[in-house]
């Protein structure tokens, strides 16, 4: 796992040993590009590098790639997220294509939430590829050089290959099963789901451990701090894929409501240190839902800053 | 079988507007079974209609005819020799009925009277579902005889999606997750092993996307 393979920032805090730090940002529901430099102005000098979402939820946003420029010419390192819905394989290896042009050198490859779930429940979706074939197509463009369809490509990207996993889905027997295949696809990091029932979470990673697979890949295990009881309900009864278990439910609803903010911070800082202990997290993915500004608290109390420098 | 399911009256009215003789076509093969335009259907349709032109005061003479398929040049062809009495044919057949028909009879239009759904099974009765998409290229033998292209929403060769919760997928608490039905499929016959096979990029050129498609065989050409 030393060997580095692209010029990412992300990647070499890893190879380093270093856990490393990722945050997300949502793009605007417009073109004001201010919205998501501002967010990224928040946390630039306490995370190593910054996921833009592509529709998350398939909503209608302003588009991940477009994102990720903005960042990259303030000088922070993008991690592209690109989902499967919504392109077919030549816009997403034109996309990549783009991305690569800019040195956007991370990608984290996802299928995306179904489009019932957004604000255009009645178009189509695409489906071409799935999330493991995305995986190997970035990694096919970038190790052989290739297109798909075979032709050579002048330059190609050069991205560090990522993909999401989700420890808390069912059925639960193949979520390590899962695992070992998007290695087998080639992935290389992985950002975890928020990760709320913790002891699910080490038992998943145990018997990923005991299969070798942490040997294998770099694992950020993913944090969203709750902002208030509400949240946690909701993230519990609404959210597909999500697993917050009552306690913490309890736990939040049991402080008066102008605590609440500090009492889900204070359940994410203690997650994270609890997690930092466990051998197979190589680092966090802190997405502070529309809560950016406490990025920078919740690194600094986790005893994650200041960053490495790398470069 | 082809599942289809009855249009709502409003609408086949609308669609029959101007028309004084009117032959709704049934067809004895899958919406027969799916009990959407059989002719059980046809007859309860026809009066239906008969009823709403009479209290509407218009003479509207409606017939009705059932063929044994209408996806068949032979059945087809019975009725050449009436069809030009009509003003128009409401077939009840899936939507390739309807097609064929309007090929055939250049000069009769043709409306249709149900909308076809899918390609799929009678769960019981009164409940249908889908199957398969007919993608030209089945992989049915590498997801244990289950399929991810019709029955996962987001047709994942290689899933379940994180959104997989208790056995239904995140798009419907009502609809069972593909995945789950091939990994419990795969443990009961002890083929697990069979999960961490990446199914390759799919060659989607014999589907939809390739254009209408076509089979020919010439050994059994006449
Ligand atoms: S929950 Fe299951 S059926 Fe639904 S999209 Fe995900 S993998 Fe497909």
């Amino acid at each position: 796992m030393n060997e580095e393979k692209t010029p990412s920032k992300l990647e070499k805090i890893l190879r380093a040993g270093h856990l490393a730090v990722t945050s997300e940002c949502g793009p605007p529901r417009g073109s004001e590009a201010g919205h998501i430099t501002k967010k990224a102005e928040m946390i630039r000098n306490h995370v190593d590098a910054v996921n833009i979402t592509d529709n998350q939820t398939s909503v209608t946003r302003l588009c991940s790639l477009a994102a990720c420029i903005h960042l990259k010419m303030m000088g922070l390192e993008p991690v592209l997220q690109m989902v499967t819905r919504d392109r077919n394989r030549i816009a997403i290896q034109s996309d990549i294509l783009g991305a690569a042009s800019f040195d956007i050198f991370n990608i984290l490859c996802l299928s995306g939430d179904h489009q019932s779930f957004g604000d255009n429940p009645k178009g189509q979706n695409v489906f071409d590829l799935d999330s493991m074939q995305l995986i190997q197509t970035v990694r096919h463009m970038r190790d052989e050089g290739k297109f798909l369809g075979g032709d050579s490509i002048e330059r190609p990207p050069r991205m560090f290959v990522g993909a999401a996993a989700n420890p808390f889905a069912d059925p639960f027997e193949i979520r390590v099963p899962r695992l070992a295949k998007k290695i087998a696809a080639g992935v290389e990091f992985i950002q975890t789901q928020c990760i709320y029932n913790v002891e699910k979470f080490e038992l998943w990673l145990k018997l990923a451990r005991e299969r070798g697979l942490t040997e294998k890949i770099f694992i950020l295990a993913g944090v969203t701090p709750f902002k208030s009881v509400g949240m946690a309900k909701y993230m519990k009864n609404r959210v597909p894929g999500m697993d917050v278990p009552d306690e913490l439910v309890k736990r939040m609803s049991g402080v008066a409501k102008e605590k609440q903010p500090e009492e889900g911070l204070q359940i994410c800082v203690e997650t994270i240190q609890r997690l930092k202990e466990q051998k197979g997290v190589r680092g966090f993915h802190i997405m502070a839902i529309e809560w950016e500004e406490k990025v920078p608290e919740i690194v600094e109390r986790s005893g994650l800053y200041p960053r490495p420098n790398v470069n | 079988m082809i599942v289809a399911k009855q249009k709502p009256i409003e609408e086949i009215i609308e669609t029959l507007k101007g028309y004084n003789k009117i032959l709704i076509l049934g067809c004895n093969e899958c919406v027969t079974v799916c009990e959407a335009g059989g002719k059980k259907e046809v007859a309860v349709l026809a009066s239906a209609l008969r009823m709403y032109f009479m209290n509407q005061g218009q003479e509207v003479k409606i017939e009705e005819a059932t063929l044994e398929r209408q996806c068949d040049h032979e059945y087809l062809e019975e009725i050449r020799k009436t069809v030009d009495q009509y003003d128009a044919v409401l077939s009840l057949a899936c939507g390739v009925g309807v097609q064929f028909l309007a090929e055939k009879y250049m000069h009769t239009p043709i409306l249709p009277g149900v909308d076809t759904c899918f390609m799929g099974v009678t769960e019981e009765r009164g409940v249908w579902s889908e199957r398969c998409q007919g993608c030209g290229q089945c992989i049915l033998a590498w997801t244990a005889g289950i399929c991810p292209v019709s029955r996962c929403a987001k047709r994942l060769l290689n899933g379940p999606c994180g959104g997989s919760s208790k056995g239904k997928c995140e798009i419907n608490k009502e609809v069972p997750c593909a995945w789950q039905i091939i990994i419990d499929r795969l443990n009961e016959l002890g083929r697990m092993e069979d999960y961490e096979r990446l199914i390759p990029i799919k060659d989607w050129s014999t589907e939809r996307a390739g254009g209408p498609r076509k089979v020919v065989r010439e050994d059994v050409r006449s």
